[in-house]
């Protein structure tokens, strides 16, 4: 998606992005960028959350007139309530090692037909 | 815009890119996944005020259900009548913590829609686009960048809001 508003940016569209993925987004360098700190799925708000939802929608159309320069990123103060899916999302553990590598070979496997069949 | 507060933000936030290395690695996949990069990015300031422009509204979530080997392409939906719901069971978020069930907390075509009453902005442009993302870099940069560009000139919008999940 970083990809799409640079490309609309640079061809005279003005962007704004409103995401949970920080880190990747300001790898890929964006125009503007209003950064909301709460587990992927939800950019613009807990679910059913109408009031924050529009706080946030809010903010992030506000970026369209107070960034100056490219790469601005403003950070959401809204907060999600609990962390614990910072730990948990996509994690390894000793735990689920074994099955994450049973995952895989299922994965490649499956791929292998396709590729065979096509 | 509080930069102790962004600061400590950026202490907490999660390390996507890291963490689907590890977890890739640990599924045994040997070739790692090259998030897009650059040092610098285009920037077109606001050509009218934001009370005067029209908005598209951009989601990664699809229209249709979509089947695993299903060709992936840009598709658009009414803002007028938007649909009940939209479909993310393909795309990475985090579907321990959260759910998709809400329309409005990643495709905000209603919130917009009242702003857009409220003369925040001119208007919400007639269509909203699904991005097909997470395949090749290559195919959003050839095809589907250009058609949505292509798209929100024919609705004659003047600025896009992108909501990744």
């Amino acid at each position: 998606m970083s990809l799409v508003a640079r490309y609309l940016e640079a061809h005279g569209v003005p962007t704004v992005i409103i995401g949970s993925a920080l880190d990747i987004v300001e790898h890929c360098a964006v125009p503007r960028f209003l950064f909301v700190d709460f587990p992927l799925g939800n950019p613009c708000g807990k679910p059913w959350d109408r009031a924050m939802q529009r706080r946030i929608v809010e903010q992030g159309l506000h970026l369209f007139e107070t960034a100056t320069t490219a790469q601005t990123t403003v950070h959401s103060q809204e907060a999600w309530g609990d962390d614990d899916w910072r730990r948990r999302y996509m994690e390894v553990t000793d735990a689920n090692r074994a099955e994450l590598a049973r995952q895989g070979e299922a994965l490649r496997a499956q791929r292998a037909v396709r590729e065979r069949r096509s | 815009m509080g930069s102790d507060r962004d600061s400590e933000h950026r202490q907490a936030a999660v390390s996507y890119m890291r963490r689907t290395h590890e977890y890739y690695d640990a599924q045994g996949f040997e070739h790692r996944y090259r998030y897009a990069h650059h040092e610098d990015a285009p920037f077109t300031p606001l050509s009218k005020p934001l009370t005067d422009c029209s908005l598209a509204l951009i989601t990664t979530a699809s229209l249709h259900e979509r089947a695993p080997l299903a060709p992936r392409s840009v598709a658009s939906g009414s803002t007028r009548t938007p649909p009940d719901r939209l479909f993310t069971d393909d795309l990475s978020w985090d579907k321990q913590a959260t759910h998709t069930d809400d329309l409005e907390s990643f495709c905000p075509i209603g919130h917009l829609a009242d702003l857009a009453d409220a003369g925040v902005i001119g208007a919400l442009a007639p269509r909203f686009h699904c991005a097909p993302t997470e395949y090749s870099q290559r195919a959003t940069l050839d095809q589907d960048a250009p058609e949505i560009l292509r798209r929100i000139r024919e609705d004659a919008a003047d600025i896009a809001l992108l909501v990744p999940l």
